[in-house]
């Protein structure tokens, strides 16, 4: 999802823990209580956490790129102002993360530096190129719809900072999906043209969507542990056969076929089976070799640093301010 | 170089009328008067609000989650502080 590549890199764990306070912390997360940022926590625990929001953070906050690509040609006034409240959402949703992973001892610059600089990771989905208005609908037909999948379980999460952000991104997203779907549905009902516009963009996102759930279960690395956790409550097969399930009639609905010959009704568990899903694009895109890497990690990094002057005079102005109250402060005593 | 870290405000918000200002979650922002603003736009995008505050978080002074037991526990046996342990006959009525 948009902390796929949790599942990449091997944790060890670097400091050995008092196993009275392991038991006694695993007792709390059985007990379905909510753990807060000052209370005692194993460091791997922690380091996950960080992991894991902090790349949730990034992708909100790369995820504006795409979608900002239309904002000066969407076909009317009603679809841009629409347009710009979602972009504007997302990057609130990348603020409410980067807050709840600030609670763990890291900082939101550090965090941000690590985005600049290529170490951090993001979710594959914005490294592929929006490419007509059609993809606008797609994003927030599939990538939202994809994102809510995974973000309602996250809203019990064991860790309270994390569900808090997350029930908040929730009760948002769905405006997403739904503006997304809306778009696609009118295309779909347009002309002949158009609706061939909202079939090459299914044709382009659906697998890429399907990605965004992460490797699957057998090669997760991670899944065990924060399931036990329980930052994680379904595993990644799971939660995408839930999108599958949920999206094919929708795509019916609207009338377009999903790009995927092998994709059939299983009336025995009710559940649609989708053809295999090619995971060396995965790894190329999560490795930094997708469509648009290179161009999403230079643009945030050209916004970073045409902002610097701002901040530096933000903080230059406030410190003058105190300065001049303190001297006033003086002067009147 | 490092850049300066901008300094974190926590964010209360007061819903409607009548109710208490609640915690939401923290911005950063260099002076007050940008941590409000930096607030409206991030926790108030729905008509969340009638009211902000914005406090500097190094100013919140919080309980030790480790002396939980301490602080919180000695209130669960004084039972004689909730009015069902007092016992009024029912002539009486409600009270």
């Amino acid at each position: 999802m948009y902390t796929q590549a949790l599942n990449e890199a091997v944790e060890r764990p670097r400091v050995v823990e008092d196993p009275e306070k392991l038991a006694a912390f695993q007792a709390r997360i059985d007990a379905e209580e909510k753990i807060e940022p000052n209370d005692w926590m194993p460091e791997a625990y922690r380091r996950t956490l960080i992991r894991q929001i902090s790349q949730h953070a990034h992708s909100e906050v790369v995820g504006m790129l795409p979608e900002g690509n239309w904002l000066t040609r969407a076909p009317s006034l009603k679809r841009k102002a629409a347009l710009l409240a979602k972009i504007q959402d997302e990057g609130g949703h990348g603020l409410y993360l980067y807050a709840a992973a600030e609670t763990l001892g890291v900082s939101r610059e550090e965090l941000y530096e690590q985005l600049l600089a290529g170490k951090a990771k993001y979710s594959s989905i914005f490294n592929y190129p929006t490419l007509t208005w059609a993809d606008i609908g797609c994003i927030g037909w599939l990538v939202d719809g994809a994102a809510i999948m995974n973000q309602i379980p996250l809203c019990r999460t064991s860790y309270g900072p994390y569900a808090r952000a997350m029930i908040r991104i929730c009760k948002e997203e769905s405006f997403h999906q739904r503006q997304g779907y809306e778009i696609m549905l009118t295309l779909c009902r347009g002309t002949p043209e158009q609706k061939a516009m909202a079939q090459d963009a299914l044709n382009r996102w659906w697998w890429p969507a399907l990605m965004m759930f992460g490797p699957p279960d057998s090669e997760s690395v991670h899944t065990e542990q924060s399931m036990r956790w329980k930052i994680k409550r379904f595993t990644n097969d799971e939660l995408r056969q839930k999108f599958v399930d949920a999206t094919v009639p929708q795509a019916h609905y609207l009338g377009l076929t999903i790009p995927d010959p092998e994709l059939r009704y299983d009336e025995a568990t009710g559940h649609w089976r989708y053809g295999k899903i090619d995971w060396e694009e995965f790894k190329r895109v999560i490795a930094g070799f997708g469509p648009c890497n290179r161009e999403r990690l230079e643009a945030k990094r050209k916004a970073h640093e045409e902002g610097r002057w701002v901040r530096e005079a933000a903080l230059a102005y406030a410190a003058k301010q105190r300065a001049r109250a303190m001297a006033q402060k003086i002067a009147a005593e | 170089m490092a850049e300066q870290s901008m300094p974190l405000w926590e964010v209360f918000i007061r819903a409607r009328t009548g109710l208490a200002h609640r915690h939401v979650g923290s911005v950063h922002a260099a002076d007050a008067e940008m941590a409000l603003q930096a607030a409206r736009d991030t926790y108030t995008r729905r008509g969340e609000a009638v009211s902000i505050w914005v406090v500097p978080s190094a100013a919140i002074v919080a309980s030790d989650p480790a002396e939980k037991a301490s602080l919180f526990e000695p209130t669960a046996s004084k039972i004689y502080r909730h009015p069902s342990f007092y016992e009024i006959p029912e002539e009486v009525g409600h009270m």
